[in-house]
């Protein structure tokens, strides 16, 4: 048979590495942070290797790399960029202009904690603070799905005509050694075509892109945007099971686990999701239904899908490494708000675990659970350690 | 000079400057001498309002309108992309104001020539944030009203020509709309150039500077004869060409055309002078 794949022993941030070579962007503006920076290193080893064709820039802020993707993006090239942390906040004007000029660009970003003070930690709020920026979001859980999810963003942003980011967390994914299939150049290709957008920055189309409009432009531009958005849970599901096909792996939007019969769903998203796996099927072999919910693809919210998969649980226990003062876990919000009028509806447990990079065990999950399974639900998270 | 402009029709009547503006005529040397092949990189300024709300535009070539620090980023990220894409013909501009350039801007403009990126940087610099109501930006010069320095700014103009040609990026140049045909050549020039290329023109605001409908070109050539606003060109970061120089004539005569200086004392003219002729003395040793 032919070798359609290569194993290799690789972290999470090589293995995006491997996902971008085989999408074969062609411009990246780049700025280093920890722990983003092994990402762009492999980048530009495979660059200095000829092993991929690029235009790597070197810019002097992730505020100008995120610049420079929107434009090389609206010249009509496939475009990638990778950041952390107070880049993706320094990035933030431009992640709105992004999406308003409608740029397919694939980001990763490793999460980090956000200062001040200073820290190095794994903790999701900062790629969750950007949800309303415009952007696709997808949350990965170990290197193979990052490579994997690289190259189903790029599919699903390209034809919805938005940007994605595609996010692992410190430590836990970017840097923790895993053995990775990448596949074969000919899959990626079989799976995405080249980027040919019609509209672009070209002499001979002589199309223009930001300036003033009327608030009735506005209007239309931002429904359209919206519309655009709805597409892509679909767009999102149909990427992922043709990628099924051709490789043997797939995601979903959304992963249930073990949920038949669950008298608790544990949801989460990201790393966490692999410790509540554990947890689960320890509860399960202990004799409790309990299940996981995991939500990879955060924007859009998969309102429908989650709404489909809670129907008949009684309890459902949000685990969100990730904090927004004021009102709490990210996902614990958009959790609520999606089973919202939802007839018999679970109640919902929203627990704050590992903020700011804490260890949290499948241990400390059982421990949740237990008190999940006692407790009534509070209206807000609840700090669990 | 001898130089005659050849003109292709890029940029149209109609847009919407200030009648007498110099800006929209910098532009239109600009962009006509660059020709079709041009993509234009354009931040909020009053260029932005010249080059027209949606859908019309004031120019035939694609303009991409970006936020107001990241002309050179975006700049950069076309020019990449048209060389990812097999293109080496088509040329990208940046056209900003003083304010996108010398201060929000600056960062990005100063990696951009330290990389050395393929595009030419214009200038226009009218010396204030005229598109928010003529606040004072790092290139207002000393003592000026402005909204934001009612009583005069009390430091002095940046030296964004000198930081550039310290970059020793291949070509830097001043100019100003009361000199078209040099305007006109050094824009040109640029065009054969590979590069970070950069221009700083000097466009006297009818608004923010307090001018006649009618006294743009001249108060733009009073600057070059006074010596305030000299016209040169860097090679290198070393090889310094002057073009237009002093004349001698004194900064009163420059000033009294605008009413951002109406209020200085004969002190204070005095004052300024001497840091002209210092200033002209120090140019003059380069070339
Ligand atoms: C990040 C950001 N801050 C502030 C503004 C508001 N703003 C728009 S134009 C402008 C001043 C531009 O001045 P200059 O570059 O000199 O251009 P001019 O209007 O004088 O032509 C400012 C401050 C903005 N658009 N973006
Ligand atoms: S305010 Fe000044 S720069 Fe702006 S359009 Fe009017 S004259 Fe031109
Ligand atoms: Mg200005």
């Amino acid at each position: 048979m032919r070798k359609e794949h290569t194993r290799l022993l690789l972290n999470g941030n090589h293995a995006v590495a491997y996902g971008v070579r085989l999408a074969q962007a062609k411009v990246i503006p780049v700025y280093p942070i920890t722990p983003q920076t092994p990402i762009v290193e492999k980048i530009s080893e495979f660059q200095a290797r000829g092993e991929m064709e690029v235009e790597l820039m070197t810019a002097e802020s992730e505020h100008s790399a995120m610049s420079a993707c929107i434009t090389a993006s609206l010249t009509g090239v496939r475009v990638f960029t990778a950041t952390a942390s107070q880049g993706l906040m320094l990035m933030h004007e431009m992640l709105h202009y992004a999406s308003g000029a409608r740029t397919p660009i694939v980001m990763a970003n490793v999460n980090r904690t956000i200062g001040s003070p200073w820290g190095f930690w794994p903790d999701q709020t900062d790629s969750l603070a950007q949800r309303d920026t415009g952007w696709i979001q997808y949350y990965c859980e170990h290197g193979q799905e990052s490579l994997d999810t690289v190259l189903q963003a790029y599919r699903v942003a390209e034809q919805a005509l938005l940007p994605a980011m595609v996010v692992h967390e410190a430590f836990y994914v970017s840097h923790a050694l895993e053995a990775v299939e990448v596949p074969d150049q000919t899959i990626a290709d079989r799976y995405l075509p080249p980027f040919d957008p019609p509209h672009r920055l070209d002499p001979e189309i002589g199309e223009s892109w930001g300036n003033t409009v009327n608030q009735d432009m506005f209007h239309r531009h931002r429904h359209d945007l919206g519309q655009a958005m709805e597409r892509v849970p679909g767009l999102a599901r149909e990427a992922d099971a043709e990628y099924k096909k051709l490789t043997g792996r797939g995601y979903g939007i959304i992963e249930q686990y073990r949920c038949d019969g669950a008298k608790l769903v544990l949801a989460t998203m990201g790393s966490m999701a692999g410790t509540a796996r554990e947890a689960a099927d320890q509860l399960r072999s202990a004799g409790v239904a309990v299940g996981l919910l995991k939500v990879k693809l955060f924007r859009p919210f998969p309102t429908e899908d989650v709404r489909k998969a809670l129907q008949g649980v009684p309890k459902v226990m949000v685990l969100d490494r990730n904090f927004a003062p004021g009102t709490g876990g990210f996902l614990h919000q958009e959790l609520k708000a999606a089973l919202y009028g939802m007839e018999n509806a679970p109640s919902v447990h929203g627990y704050l675990a590992g903020v700011g990079g804490t260890n949290v065990s499948p241990a400390n999950i059982l421990e949740l659970a237990q008190a999940a399974l006692t407790e009534g639900p509070a209206a807000n998270s609840v700090w669990k350690g | 000079m001898g130089y005659s402009i050849a003109e292709e029709k890029i940029f149209n009547s109609g847009h919407a400057a200030c009648p007498g503006c110099s800006e929209a005529l910098a532009i239109r040397y600009i962009v006509n001498t660059l020709g079709r092949d041009t993509i234009a990189v354009v931040p909020p300024s009053c260029i932005a309002i010249i080059s027209g709300p949606q859908p019309y535009s004031s120019m035939r070539i694609p303009v991409y309108q970006t936020t107001l620090e990241s002309s050179a980023a975006s700049a950069a990220g076309i020019k990449r992309a048209l060389k990812a894409k097999g293109n080496d013909h088509t040329k990208v501009v940046v056209i900003a104001g003083d304010g996108g350039t010398y201060d929000i801007g600056f960062q990005a403009l100063s990696s951009a020539a330290e990389r050395n990126e393929d595009f030419i940087y214009v200038c226009l610099d009218n010396e204030g944030y005229m598109n928010t109501g003529a606040q004072k930006s790092s290139s207002t010069p000393y003592l000026a009203y402005t909204t934001s320095t009612p009583s005069g700014k009390p430091t002095p103009k940046k030296n964004l020509a000198e930081i550039m040609a310290a970059h020793g990026i291949p070509y830097v140049a001043t100019a100003t709309t009361g000199y078209p045909d040099d305007l006109a050549r050094k824009v040109a020039r640029a065009r054969e150039l590979k590069g970070m290329r950069f221009i700083l023109v000097l466009t006297p605001c009818l608004d923010g500077w307090g001018l006649a409908d009618n006294a743009g070109p001249k108060t733009s050539r009073l600057a070059v004869e006074s010596g305030i606003f000299p016209l040169y060109e860097v090679e290198d970061g070393v090889r310094y060409t002057l073009n237009y120089g002093s004349k001698g004539i004194p900064v009163g005569a420059y000033f009294s055309q605008q009413s951002r200086f109406k209020h200085l004392a004969q002190a204070q003219l005095d004052e300024i002078q001497t840091m002209v002729d210092v200033n002209w003395r120090r140019l003059q040793t380069k070339f």
